[in-house]
């Protein structure tokens, strides 16, 4: 507790490489939740112990990829509902997973934990810079409300340059169905 | 009449369309006076469309005939899962019997399976799956447990010697109409599919509608929340039909509500932070039970009371259960821990349903042995 500014948590955690079981690295970290204003996103500094590993392969198979469709990518449902995910579109996924890790860093409070629990819909938006950019409409699974939140959410990607979420908004709850 | 299945989209894309067969000389003409190059695709669409119908009645009367047949890593609807439960019933009449307690708000039929060597009104163990219907992963398991007593009944000494003495009572669909609309309409459904006067909103969550502290903080009183408890303790047919049952019985011993996702056992209570009076024995069953679950994959579970494992709710129905006098109240949180969440890819069903039964075995040879 810290007078007059918020709660304040040290935690000690291991990452776990979700496709790679056997690769974990250890990380610290301080979040600072801040008093009253629900508005502003928490405070996170944090240190990994050792490296991460190196994905450019994988990264530039999927750039090229996509830089090389003749059709704007688009897709729905992913997972669909018996949980499949097809191998082309893994990397969509993963994208959309950590993308929306910002947009629930911006929007978490002691009382929130939410997941990814689908990407109903992402639009590839052609660009004429050597970005990729993808249209995300996503649902969030708030754990203590139990609701789904549909949220939109704009994502810049390029192998070098990593990720952005440019735009992000909060869905009405019908808006998925 | 043309029938465009690839629509024209500019100069230099093709074009695909259907051509009734009065249209077929006029259009091959028009396109020959214009220059423009065709092929067939499909000389005759109606055969095509009578071949496919054929193929689809012979296949649906290729339900599985047998218990052993049917595939448990796989999702199935609900009418694929009320005929499982004629099989399995039809397969050991001896050992399993359907019952209908109730019925949904739209009036589909609520069954719970009794696994039963015999006696009268022995003491019984209750299990349920699907309460919140777009947990499917946790149904999938109801079906595979269903399959498993019938398997082990006799070759497996801990079950066998429940068996000796207890009943087991499975409700696999506890939320049909919500399970259908996870299939028809919004695969994230969770409540029931209750109407309620002066809202536009449907549906109220079965897991705040018993009467255990019923409208305390943990549920919410507004229509359109996921978490709302209802109008009133018990009103929804689907909680009232198993309240009736257990008050009826009068001799469960043991009541496990199935859940996913968390990965988590949970005792009583939601409601306060008060500890039940069998905290300890509580407490050291979810021990082993978990240990016993992660033992078959490594899969790691967290245990403890409801209010301080996983959040604060009331109504629920394992409070009730418990209140009512029902020691060995449990509720599982299964697979996984929000990778895929609701969305459990089916490979993973079967894992699940094996590492789940181990603990489930842990609680229901408690009980046994410790009879009260």
């Amino acid at each position: 507790d810290i007078d007059d500014v918020g709660h304040k948590y040290h935690l000690e955690l291991v990452l776990e490489d979700v496709l790679d079981k056997d690769s974990t690295v250890n990380c610290t970290a301080e979040v600072l939740y801040h008093l009253g204003n629900k508005n502003i996103a928490p405070d996170v500094q944090f240190t990994i112990e050792g490296e991460l590993k190196n994905t450019d392969e994988a990264d530039n198979m999927f750039y090229n990829r996509i830089k090389s469709l003749e059709k704007e990518l688009v897709a729905e449902n992913i997972p669909d509902s018996h949980g499949n995910v097809s191998p082309e579109m893994e990397p969509i996924h993963l994208l959309a997973w950590v993308a929306s890790g910002y947009v629930i860093w911006q929007n978490s409070t002691e009382n929130t934990k939410f997941q990814l629990a689908q990407i109903k819909h992402v639009k590839q938006v052609k660009r004429s810079d050597e970005y990729l950019e993808f249209d995300y409409m996503i649902l969030l699974h708030e754990m203590v409300s139990q609701e789904i939140i549909p949220w939109q959410m704009t994502v810049l990607w390029h192998p070098q340059h990593g990720v952005q979420v440019t735009q992000d908004s909060r869905q009405p709850k019908h808006a998925s169905e | 009449q043309l029938d465009f299945w690839l629509s024209p989209r500019g100069p230099g894309y093709p074009v695909d369309v259907r051509v009734p067969f009065p249209s077929l000389q006029p259009l091959k003409a028009h396109l020959e006076a214009n220059g423009i190059s065709y092929s067939i695709m499909i000389e005759d669409v109606q055969a095509l469309v009578d071949h496919e119908r054929t193929e689809m009645l012979r296949s649906r009367r290729r339900l599985p005939l047998s218990t052993n047949t049917f595939d448990y890593a796989a999702y199935h609807s609900l009418d694929e899962i009320y005929t499982f439960m004629d099989l399995l019933v039809a397969e050991n009449p001896n050992l399993v019997s359907k019952l209908e307690i109730g019925r949904s708000t739209e009036n589909r039929p609520l069954y719970v399976l009794k696994f039963s060597k015999g006696g009268t009104n022995r003491p019984a163990i209750w299990i349920d799956t699907g309460i919140h219907s777009r947990e499917w992963v946790t149904q999938a398991s109801g079906v595979w447990f269903a399959k498993k007593i019938l398997l082990d009944h006799e070759k497996d000494e801990g079950l066998a010697s429940i068996l000796d003495t207890m009943d087991i009572f499975l409700e696999i669909v506890t939320n049909p109409d919500g399970f259908v609309f996870t299939q028809t309409q919004n695969r994230m459904w969770r409540k029931t599919r209750s109407t309620h006067s002066g809202s536009t909103c449907i549906g109220v969550d079965p897991n705040r509608n018993w009467d255990a502290n019923f409208g305390g903080p943990g549920a919410s009183r507004n229509p359109c929340s996921e978490t709302y408890h209802g109008p009133y303790a018990n009103s929804e047919p689907e909680v009232k039909a198993i309240v009736d049952f257990v008050n009826n019985h009068g001799n469960i011993k043991a009541f496990v509500s199935i859940h996913s996702y968390s990965q988590l056992l949970l005792y009583p209570y939601g409601y306060t932070r008060t500890p039940v009076p069998d905290q300890k024995e509580l407490h050291q069953i979810s021990e082993k039970a978990v240990a016993a679950l992660s033992s078959l994959y490594g899969t790691n579970y967290k245990y403890g009371s409801i209010i301080t494992t996983i959040y604060q709710a009331s109504g629920g129905t394992i409070d009730w259960t418990y209140n009512q006098g029902i020691k060995y109240s449990f509720t599982f949180e299964l697979r996984d821990t929000g990778r895929y969440g609701f969305l459990l890819p089916a490979k993973q069903i079967v894992p699940t349903a094996q590492e789940t039964w181990l603990a489930l075995k842990v609680i229901m040879l408690h009980a046994r042995d410790h009879p009260y």
